[in-house]
């Protein structure tokens, strides 16, 4: 089954199982909560930021499937340290990636997150991997609006 | 069947048909789709659930109207609007008995179960409803057997109770029968829960509401693909069925109601073909069933209807409720015999569904992975939230079956459940 190892690459597979800054935040400044009406996953966001707009510190609780499990836990290790625009254009590559729309994904500048290009094959599920990343952008820009992929 | 590399073939299958009488190969011929391959295994096609698939005749006769006779009904003079008129209506006759209602006019034909739902909360129970008054349903009902009645409750302020049930998935009778009072004013539930494949105990519902002069609606959308259905029998005063969940079109569904209530409602949406006589001064609205079915109706979808009826028809129910009660006890037992599994909805009474948890892997990562092998089985809220919540789980798997369904399916359905486990292993 080719295209599932595709999918179900062997670092998603351990970050579901063992998914990193898995926790609330304390002194979190910014706090945002997505979900995936359709398939129940449910993601809140934790962010610290400080005055130079860097994300000091970043995690993450909720439930869901293991492709947005390890997308939230690749996605907090990808953003931490990055400022908020860095990790705004990471979000552009990472969906340009997942959906195969506007033009190729710089899997350079995704690193680990390449992980995911596997997604694409799998329109269903893109949702799954972008669920944290819109969840993300919304505590990024304090909109407290309840973040949904519909 | 195509029977692909990597999938099981049960070696008393053909024993079984000889036991049941049902040729299940035989049914199979009938439904094109089931030859087709997704993503290069033959395509195992368990989500019946949320929509059946369509016998050549049901197709062939769609094609047919579309090609040949269509036209508009019930004003024409020509030629093709009498025979297209005829054929819808000959289709409420056919929906009629099948159904077992005693009159023609008490069928309507509506959109689907959720349309249906909607037309009797709006027509019959929204005029009747005071604040303070309830309407009753039961933890299992689908979101179209909820959500109307919410929406009915915020505007009047009645109150919605609910039937509680066991961790079974079967409702607690006694309970339901102190929920009812002077205060309820309808009780509206599931013949067979689409998330657990209860089959609840409707006719006695049913009494314990007539007794009190309540009224009765029964959501029989995943009844009608497995169950002779009589409505007089059962004594509910509406019963709603969705076409496409019994091997007909979608778009299209049957709203049954007793005659002196439809005669009572007042009308659902306006337009032509509801009307007896319009003038700026004022309308005047058709004799049931058509002052229900405004505008032009899916006439395709009717016939569509008609042909799917026809179908059910040709095949002999005895042996068809004892082919899908093996398979399903087949079914229960392969799947919860996975390790790790835990199925959901135990009830004694069951038919059609299997839903079921892995342990440690999400349903969608299970759908993803039976989906490459070919199965199609759905996972999610299934349309039951309140169901999910009772359960303490975001999503289930349900694999649902129909009539063409096999137990060599089943098996590829647990082979792909091995393999869900050996990548998350």
């Amino acid at each position: 089954m080719l295209e599932l190892r595709e999918l179900y690459q062997q670092i998603i597979l351990d970050h579901n199982r063992a998914p990193r800054n898995f926790r609330e935040l304390e002194g979190a400044n910014r706090v945002a909560q997505g979900t995936n009406p359709l398939c129940g996953d449910k993601l809140h966001i934790y962010l610290r930021i400080d005055e130079a707009d860097v994300i000091e510190e970043v995690a993450f609780q909720g439930s869901g499937c293991a492709i947005s499990k390890a997308s939230a836990s690749l996605m907090t290790e990808a953003v931490k340290g990055r400022t908020t625009s860095q990790a705004g254009e990471m979000f552009g590559e990472f969906h340009r990636m997942v959906t195969g729309c506007d033009g190729e994904a710089d899997l350079e500048k995704l690193g680990k997150l390449a992980a995911f290009s596997g997604v694409k094959q799998f329109p269903a599920r893109v949702k799954c991997a972008s669920l944290c990343w819109h969840a993300l952008r919304a505590a990024i820009e304090n909109d407290a609006a309840l973040v949904s992929t519909e | 069947m195509n029977v692909g590399l990597g999938s099981v073939v049960s070696p008393d299958r053909s024993l079984a048909n000889a036991r049941t009488g049902f040729d299940v190969e035989r049914v199979r011929r009938d439904f094109p789709i089931l030859d087709r391959e997704v993503n290069g295994q033959p395509l195992v096609y368990l989500d019946n659930a949320a929509t059946a698939q369509k016998p050549r005749s049901v197709i062939d006769a769609i094609s047919r109207y579309y090609s040949n006779e269509n036209a508009n009904i019930h004003r024409g003079v020509h030629y093709l609007s009498e025979h297209a008129t005829a054929a819808y209506e000959a289709v409420r006759e056919k929906a009629r008995a099948f159904l077992g209602a005693a009159d023609r006019r008490e069928i309507v034909f509506v959109r689907g179960t959720t349309d249906a739902i909607n037309l009797v909360a709006h027509s019959y129970l929204r005029s009747r409803l005071r604040q303070g008054d309830e309407i009753v349903v039961s933890a299992m009902e689908h979101h179209s057997n909820i959500v109307p009645w919410q929406l009915l409750c915020a505007e009047s302020g009645a109150n919605l109770r609910v039937i509680p049930m066991t961790e079974a998935g079967e409702l607690i009778l006694d309970a339901y029968e102190g929920l009812l009072s002077k205060r309820t004013k309808m009780v509206a539930v599931g013949h067979i829960s689409n998330a657990l494949g209860t089959v609840n105990s409707v006719k006695w519902i049913a009494a314990r509401a007539r007794e009190r002069g309540i009224a009765v609606l029964v959501d029989g959308a995943q009844a009608a693909p497995h169950l002779p259905i009589d409505v007089c029998d059962l004594g509910c005063d509406f019963y709603a069925v969705s076409g496409h969940k019994m091997f007909g079109p979608t778009g299209i569904g049957l709203l049954y109601g007793r005659a002196e209530l439809l005669e009572a409602m007042s009308p659902y949406q306006g337009g032509g073909d509801m009307i007896e006589t319009v003038s700026f001064d004022g309308s005047t609205y058709a004799r049931i069933p058509s002052k229900f079915e405004a505008g032009t109706p899916n006439i395709a979808g009717v016939v569509g209807l008609g042909a799917a009826i026809d179908y059910l028809g040709s095949v002999d129910i005895a042996s068809m409720l004892e082919y899908e009660d093996q398979l399903l006890r087949y079914a229960i037992d392969q799947i919860g015999g996975v390790k790790g599994v835990r199925l959901i909805g135990t009830a004694r009474e069951k038919m059609g569904v299997v839903s079921f948890l892995v342990d440690g892997i999400h349903a969608h990562d299970v759908g993803t992975i039976a989906d490459q092998q070919g199965v199609a089985i759905r996972t999610g809220h299934h349309c039951a939230q309140p169901v999910m919540d009772f359960y303490g789980v975001a999503a289930t798997a349900r694999a649902s079956f129909a009539l063409y369904n096999t137990k060599a399916e089943v098996d590829c359905l647990v082979a792909a459940l091995g393999r869900a486990r050996e990548v998350f292993a």
